[in-house]
Order: C-alpha cells, then structure tokens, then sequence
C-alpha cells in the first residue's frame, strides 16, 4: 500500500481499469486493444476515454459499463465514459503481449503494421504453419476474418489489421 | 455557427444517417438467409458497419439539434417523407447479385465520399468520415471481389450479375445530384461537393466491370428525389418493420 500511495491517482485507475477485457475476446485487456485512450481526474470527477474498434461493434456498450462497474466497485461514482472518433482504432495500437495472448488463445494477431491489404505473413495458430487460405474476409465478429491452416487443416480467426 | 447553416447541417447529417440505416437494414434482412454461413456473416457484419455508422451520424445530429431528441427516436419517430437517403440504399435485396451489385456502387461511392468528407472544415464529420474510409475499403475488397466472381462464374451468375447492373443502372445519377441545402455547406467547407466525385466512381465501376466481362448498361432513364423525401413505394414496408417495435411500445427497451 506504501507504493499505491505514491503514485498519482491517474495512474491508479489505469491499474483498476486493467482488468476490464473485451467481451467477445476476454484474453484482451482494454489496453492491449487500444480501446482505452485515456484517463483524467477533475475536481474529483473521472472521465474515462475510449475510442471504438468498429462503428458498429456492439461489444463497445459492454465495455462501457464493465469501465464503469469496475471504478464504481472501487468506490468511484463520478464517472463519465466518453468516446472519441479521431484518431480513428487501428489494430497498429494493438500491444505485442496483447498479440501474444491473442496467438495462445487461438486467434491470429493482425498480421502487419501497413494497413488495407493483409500479406502472406498470417501464421495458424495452432501450429504455426504460415501456409494459410482466406475462407472468409468477415469471422465471428466485425473485428475478425476466417482462415484455414493448409497444413494441420485447422479454420481459424484472424484479427483484421484495419 | 449561425442558426441556418446548424439546420442545414442539422440535416445533413440525419440524410447521411439514413443513407447507412436504411442500407444497413436490408443487409440485415440477409441474416440466416446467405447462401451459405461466411458470406451471411459477412453481410450482417457490414450491416452492423454501415448502423454503426447512422449512429454516429444521428447522434452528433441531436446534439447539434439539442432539444432532447436521441439517435432512436431520430431513427425510429420519423416518417418516409422525413427520411433522406438516397433511393438506391432502399430498394429490396432481390437475389444476392443484385445485393451484391448494389453494395459494390455503394462502397465505391463511400470510398470516394468519405474521403472527401474527411477533410470537411466540421471536425466531427470528418472524424466519423476517417472511421467510415477504413471499413469502405474493406466492404469494397469484398463487394469488388464478388463482382468478378459472378461475372466469370457460371453463364447463370453471369446472367444474374449482368441483370442486376440493368436494374441498378437509373438510381447512380442521384448519387451525385448536390441539393439546395448541400449548396450552403458546400460554400462553408463543410459538405463535401458530390458532383466532383462522379468521373472516378464511373472509371472505378467500368474498369470492374469490364474486367467481370460485363456490359456496361446502356440504360438511359434516371431517377431521383431521395434527398427530398420522395421514396420508391418499398421504404414505407422497410420502416414499418424497423419501427414496429418502437411505434407500438413507445419507449421500450431491452
């Protein structure tokens, strides 16, 4: 608690706010997303900032209140979430232990940093094969394309580099 | 901003919401109807794309308004003659090449105004415009992609893909008729100036066709109105369904 202390009150709620993880994909924290932009504190008002991953990713009014539960649960109340269009998500924010975690929880991480068109670079999670076919530009989600492994056959998500 | 130009704005961004709900809801009509599992995902994923959007648009609508309205009630309140969309976002589905056919002169057009409109003077558009750029982009891999696949396929998708570009043919002009209340905007830096985008959609839709080996249409009628509120008879059965929910049980949430 000596080392809580020291720290400003930002920081705190970044770390409070560490465990609020995507609904759809909960290996990945807000953070490792990118969805989180920032946080501030104002005459003991909070105001959180996110940015949407898809316009129409219905997960994002979960994230919203999870945020919220999560600093209400911690004895914050006088919180507001806010959205921010620009700068629009790019899966370039994405951080390499979030993409870590996605590859061990089954899907493939976005493949590059140049955005728009997706190279040969896409590896199978499961075996790491990179000889991989497209099935599908869309997956389960707006966030994911399906792919299959030519190797060990296995389909798989991967995560849209947008 | 003075009281004329906010309206106008006002506007603007309820005609832009309603060219993505409307488009966004027959694309959800495909939902477990696709002809097969990835491609009905697929189009109810840009489905979601194209309401997220309305959303953005419609809810910086009522806050430029300020009377209290919400983005739901914008959307589901409202009758066909307040609705503003373009009337090539309303025609029913047909079979999946017309879909198809219909989303792939849409996505160019998007491709051509969003970009444009990412640079309007007004911040907020041109934020909600850098959003909707990077998911055209991907709609049209998609769209394009399909075009040529029909167009080579079998001599029956050929067919049906050809067939679909006919009927579609009247309802491109409007795309890029500028109206009045545009006019205004456009002098302030804030609308963006449709007419200048119509010879790269053309070149864009040619070259793709061409390569599809279709025909470009030689039809030469042409139909309009949307941006005033004058619909083809199938927009009134579209947001009878839409607003069902809301009409009958005001206020209802779940």
């Amino acid at each position: 608690m000596v080392a809580a202390t020291n720290k400003t009150d930002t920081a705190q709620l970044f770390e409070l706010l560490s465990i609020v993880v995507d609904p759809e994909i909960p290996v990945l924290t807000l953070q490792d997303l990118g969805v989180l932009r920032d946080v501030s504190v104002e005459n003991g008002k909070i105001k959180v900032t996110i940015t949407p991953t898809y316009a129409g990713c219905p997960a994002m009014d979960t994230m919203r209140a999870d945020i919220e539960t999560t600093l209400a649960e911690a004895g914050y109340e006088q919180v507001t979430v806010q959205q921010s269009l620009s700068p629009a998500w790019t899966t370039d924010w994405m951080s390499e232990n979030g993409k870590r975690k996605l590859r061990a929880y089954g899907i493939a991480p976005p493949a590059n940093t140049t955005c728009g068109q997706a190279t040969g670079t896409i590896e199978c999670p499961q075996c790491r094969s990179g000889d991989v076919k497209l099935i599908s530009e869309f997956g389960s989600t707006a966030c994911k394309a399906l792919y299959q492994c030519r190797d060990c056959l296995e389909p798989f998500d991967y995560f849209k580099c947008i | 901003m003075d009281s004329k130009l906010k309206t106008a704005l006002f506007d603007y961004c309820t005609a832009l919401g309603d060219d993505s709900v409307v488009l966004g809801h027959r694309l959800s009509e495909w939902c477990r109807n696709g002809p097969f599992l990835e491609e009905d995902l697929a189009l109810t994923n840009v489905s979601l794309d194209f309401i997220g959007r309305a959303r953005m648009f419609y809810s910086y609508a009522t806050e430029l308004e300020d009377k209290g309205r919400s983005e739901d009630d914008i959307a589901y309140l409202r009758d066909c003659r307040e609705y503003r969309n373009l009337l090539i976002n309303e025609l029913p589905n047909g079979d999946f090449a017309f879909t198809m056919a219909r989303q792939f002169l849409v996505d160019v057009y998007d491709m051509g105004f969003f970009t444009e409109l990412a640079q309007s003077k007004d911040p907020m558009l041109a934020a909600i415009a850098a959003k909707a750029i990077k998911e055209s982009r991907y709609h049209l891999r998609r769209s394009e992609d399909w075009i040529k696949r029909l167009g080579e396929g079998t001599e029956e998708s050929h067919e049906r893909i050809q067939n679909a570009f006919k009927q579609l043919w009247g309802y491109w002009p409007e795309m890029f008729e500028v109206s009045d209340d545009e006019q205004q905007l456009l002098n302030a830096g804030i609308a963006v100036d449709r007419s200048r985008l119509k010879s790269n959609w053309e070149s864009t839709v040619h070259a793709v066709l061409k390569e599809a080996t279709l025909d470009i249409p030689a039809e030469n009628w042409a139909i309009g109105g949307g941006r005033d509120g004058k619909h083809t008879e199938y927009l009134g059965f579209l947001l009878a369904e839409m607003q069902f929910l809301q009409r009958t049980y005001p206020g209802q949430q779940w």
